[in-house]
């Protein structure tokens, strides 16, 4: 429905929002088989990103660990977002970018920041320009200021506004929406400074967002609340719908969440009301008529080719050049490592040894070792 | 009691000395051994850039023909005049533009190549006569009676750094040179917006710095449109095909891009490196269903649909995973059978030329219609051959636009060579190139402050030798573009540029840069209390207590004393 939105026509749309391309970051952040949920969550938003347009080259989904391989899984290859097994938001064509342990607080803040290695390919990239909008979606377990990776580490508020910060000093977004679905969540968004942020988190502080539902079949609770309710609200939503942003923020109310939901716009530049909910889960992209074309007039010059001495049409021959040097990892020595001196453990045993020998037998018995 | 007093001297200098070791060699150590390496960087030069200064200075001659000043005159007009105009962006930054002026008479080569027939036919004989440099301009005066120019066009702007600009009737009879000069004044700034920078290209170029309100909506259209600088590019040719069964399709595209696009990606690699590739994908729909229109008895798509047609494709194209460089995507889509002919509308409802769209920053699509090309009756599937010409001349059209070759219509009374064979005038080079410097100046400069920002913020990051280095390149880049913009030569400023914007941002996004590696301060207290703490009191509590003795052995010897 578009009540309360303000667009005018198509034409006004064009420069309403600024934005060329949208991208999509979407972690999950804790790993074990009973924080299914969070992956069910993840992958649900990836859904539903996906089906409004984005497609995977501009999508970076970092999940911490593998449910759908996960062999406590009664049904393989599939992640459930709705008891009785409705919907698998596991799907075919799911393309995850960081996986298991590599989605570490490290790489979440390399892939925002753009600090990686030379080496990293394309689809870890996060290779936004300054007209590209952001989606930023955060699941897992989570407390007062900060969000728990994997079980041992976390990263704190504060460095995510630094991060979010130097993005803005490299101008690596046009607008950004971070959504947080954690305990505490509102927490996660309470230390932005930077402009042209707009943050929802699932519960304030002091109080935890709960899960929506288990499954007996399966044996874990499926999706929590907030993202259940907001993939309901998001299944409405097509490529070309005009819902804005202020309905975004009444998804899950106090009655159906539990917690109270919380959202943050200050930081924001244009008026939420005329954000349409598709400008960052969709890509819809600006067109223009190509008007006038280059006349032509050089005739092509195909390539002639030239008959071999013997009369025969000669052909390219085309080779295969080497890409791995099989012959010489097979039979590489191995290497030579440098020598260490001795671990301070070793040293701190024979310590003990010797000082309890000498203890029990006295320090004459010294001219008999060396 | 001598051998207590002995011990009690014995302890006391024990203590002192364990005290004194560890002030004098414990705490130095302790400091070196924590402190991080943070190689030295030139932070008062980098300062130096946060306030701006650019200053571009033009050099145009101004060439005056027979007829257009008397004799007299004629002895006065070798001068050199220089303008400046002055602008201030924002707080940090401010403009000066400089146009060196040098007015001479013609050489009787250039009279006689002026009085060809046509115009481009003068323009092609004055470019055999001399070479401009890059960032120049030339313009020749005609006096009012010449017949180069057709009636209601005052001046023409041709191929290469030239342009005729014919005198106004008002000039004919009785006028000074200051008159004449005057008169011309605001015509030669108009060429020059034209044909070398305007005000708005450049702070439009100046938006990494600047964050400026929307101006016009053509501005905001142009800055979003075109792909921002960066040093190398990817185009992608594809040729979609989703009916194999009717359609054989076969492009010569290798040669199509050699003779067509190559002359254009050579005549701009000042500019940037470029790597073509190309594919064929089978099978591959668009996303919208089109309508058939039965006034033009053809299938339709409408502007609005457009949109929504890249998504669905873009999942099937590849790119290059090795490079990060931005890509940009043309695609040729041949209709299937059933939905032949097809036809873009416009917003007017009006069949578009071109039968092509294009996307800011990303590429074009063009549909090709095959057919007229066979019968009802054809065995399928029919080989067609492409018209490589028609083809790349829309895509290079959309090139040319997607780069930020301003497609602004000429102001009145102006008349443009139309395109040379390889489809990009040398003025518009020019344009792209003194833009390019701008903003590659200008995003080094922001890169280099804000990262200058962070490395002092955070007094733990460890800053390397290689990331010292690139910053004082970039720095010294930065010094030598900003030097050649003043001087006037485009082409080095352009290179030097470049260069900076290199090691800027290879500095900056330097991988040990993570800011992760910093403590705050109560962690720092957290680790270092447990370690020292229990160290500290005892040689504390002794010292105190030779202090106090000492104290209270002076009061004895006081009150003996009295």
């Amino acid at each position: 429905h578009t009540a309360g939105c303000f667009i005018t026509d198509n034409v006004g749309q064009f420069f309403s929002s600024g934005h060329t391309n949208n991208w999509a970051v979407l972690v999950c952040t804790s790993r074990f088989w009973f924080n299914y949920r969070h992956v069910a969550n993840t992958l649900s938003v990836y859904r539903s990103v996906k089906r409004l347009g984005i497609p995977d080259s501009h999508i970076v989904l970092m999940l911490a660990d593998d449910m759908a391989c996960n062999h406590r899984n009664p049904k393989p290859a599939t992640v459930f977002s709705h008891k009785n097994m409705e919907l698998n938001v596991y799907g075919d064509d799911v393309e995850v970018d960081y996986r298991g342990y590599e989605v570490t607080v490290e790489n979440f803040l390399r892939v925002l920041t753009g600090r990686l290695p030379p080496s990293t390919p394309r689809s870890k990239r996060l290779l936004s320009d300054d007209r590209s909008n952001i989606l930023i979606y955060l699941t897992g377990h989570g407390g007062n200021g900060f969000l728990k990776f994997q079980d041992s580490e976390e990263i704190s508020n504060v460095e995510l506004a630094d991060a979010f910060e130097q993005m803005w000093q490299k101008r690596r977004y046009n607008e950004l929406l971070f959504i947080i679905d954690t305990c505490q969540g509102a927490s996660m968004y309470e230390r932005f400074y930077s402009p042209n942020l707009m943050a929802l988190a699932s519960s304030q502080v002091g109080e935890d967002s709960l899960s929506h539902q288990p499954d007996v079949g399966i044996g874990v609770h499926l999706m929590d609340r907030y993202t259940f309710y907001l993939l309901e609200f998001l299944e409405d939503i097509h490529p070309a719908s005009k819902t804005c942003m202020n309905d975004l923020f009444k998804v899950c109310p106090k009655s159906q969440c539990v917690s109270t939901p919380g959202h943050r716009t200050d930081l924001f530049l244009r008026d939420p009301g005329s954000v349409l909910v598709t400008d960052f889960f969709g890509s819809v992209r600006k067109v223009e008529i190509t008007m006038d074309s280059i006349n032509l007039t050089s005739v092509v010059s195909h390539r002639k080719e030239e008959p071999a001495a013997n009369g025969e049409l000669q052909k390219e021959v085309y080779s295969y050049s080497d890409q791995l040097p099989v012959s010489e990892i097979i039979h590489q020595k191995p290497k030579q490592r440098d020598w260490h001196p001795p671990d301070g453990f070793i040293l701190g045993l024979w310590t003990l040894i010797l000082l309890v020998f000498f203890q029990t037998y006295g320090i004459k018995h010294l001219k008999h070792i060396f | 009691m001598a051998t207590t007093e002995v011990e009690r001297r014995r302890g006391q200098l024990a203590a002192l000395s364990i005290a004194a070791v560890v002030i004098i060699v414990g705490v130095p150590l302790w400091w070196r051994t924590t402190e991080t390496y943070r190689a030295w960087l030139p932070v008062s030069q980098i300062k130096e850039f946060a306030t701006l200064q650019l200053l571009l200075s033009v050099d145009v001659e101004v060439v005056f023909s027979r007829g257009t000043v008397s004799p007299e005159q004629q002895k006065k007009v070798p001068m050199t005049q220089t303008q400046d105009e002055e602008h201030r962006v924002d707080e940090n930054t401010a403009l000066k533009y400089r146009y060196e002026i040098r007015y001479r008479t013609a050489t009787i080569m250039e009279e006689d190549a002026l009085k060809q027939p046509t115009a481009s036919d003068a323009d092609l004989s004055l470019h055999a006569l001399s070479e401009n440099p890059c960032g120049s301009l030339v313009v020749y005066v005609i006096p009012e009676s010449s017949s180069l120019l057709s009636e209601d066009v005052d001046v023409y702007i041709g191929q290469k750094r030239t342009a005729i600009l014919r005198l106004g009737a008002q000039m004919r009879v009785g006028r000074t040179l200051e008159q004449l000069l005057a008169h011309l004044e605001p015509r030669i700034k108009k060429i020059l917006h034209m044909m070398s920078f305007s005000h708005t290209d450049i702070t439009a170029a100046l938006s990494d710095r600047v964050r400026l309100a929307p101006g016009n909506r053509e501005n905001i259209v142009d800055s979003m449109r075109a792909f921002k600088s960066s040093p190398g590019y990817e185009i992608t040719f594809s040729l979609l095909n989703p009916d194999p069964k009717s359609h054989r399709l076969h492009w010569d595209i290798e040669s199509a891009v050699e003779t067509y696009v190559q002359p254009l990606l050579t005549k701009l690699a000042p500019i940037a490196n470029f790597s073509i590739d190309s594919q064929t994908l089978y099978y591959a729909m668009l996303g919208v269903n089109p309508r058939f229109d039965i006034s033009r008895s053809s299938y339709t798509l409408n502007a609005e649909s457009l949109a929504h047609v890249i998504n669905p494709v873009e999942a099937r194209l590849g790119s290059n995973a090795a490079s990060s460089n931005p890509v940009l995507n043309f695609l040729l889509y041949v209709p299937d059978a059933l939905h032949s002919p097809l036809h873009i509308l416009d917003r007017k409802k009006q069949a578009v030329h071109s039968n092509a769209f294009h996307s800011p920053r990303w590429g074009g699509i063009m549909v090709y219609n095959v057919n007229d090309v066979y019968g009802p009756e054809a065995v399928l599937p029919v080989d067609i051959n492409i018209n490589m010409a028609k083809v790349m001349g829309v895509f290079l059209a959309q090139l040319r636009l997607l780069l930020g070759v301003q497609s602004s219509s000429p102001p009145p009374g102006f008349v443009v060579a139309s395109c040379s064979s390889t489809g990009l005038a040398d003025w518009e080079l020019d344009r792209l190139m003194w833009s390019r410097s701008v903003e590659n100046v200008a995003t080094a400069t922001t890169t280099i402050t804000s990262l200058a920002q962070l490395l002092d913020q955070i007094g733990n990051i460890v800053i390397n030798d290689n990331i010292a280095e690139q910053v004082s390149s970039a720095v010294t880049s930065l010094q030598l573009a900003v030097a050649e913009l003043e001087a006037g030569n485009l082409g080095f400023a352009l290179q030097y540029s470049k260069e900076a914007i290199l090691a800027s941002e290879r500095a900056f996004f330097d991988p040990s840069l993570l800011h992760l590696l910093y403590f705050p301060d109560d962690q720092k207290f957290a680790i270092y209390i447990p370690l020292f703490l229990p160290m500290c009191v005892p040689i504390l509590l002794s010292l105190i207590k030779i202090a106090s003795d000492a104290r209270q052995k002076r009061r004895e010897k006081q009150a003996k004393k009295d």
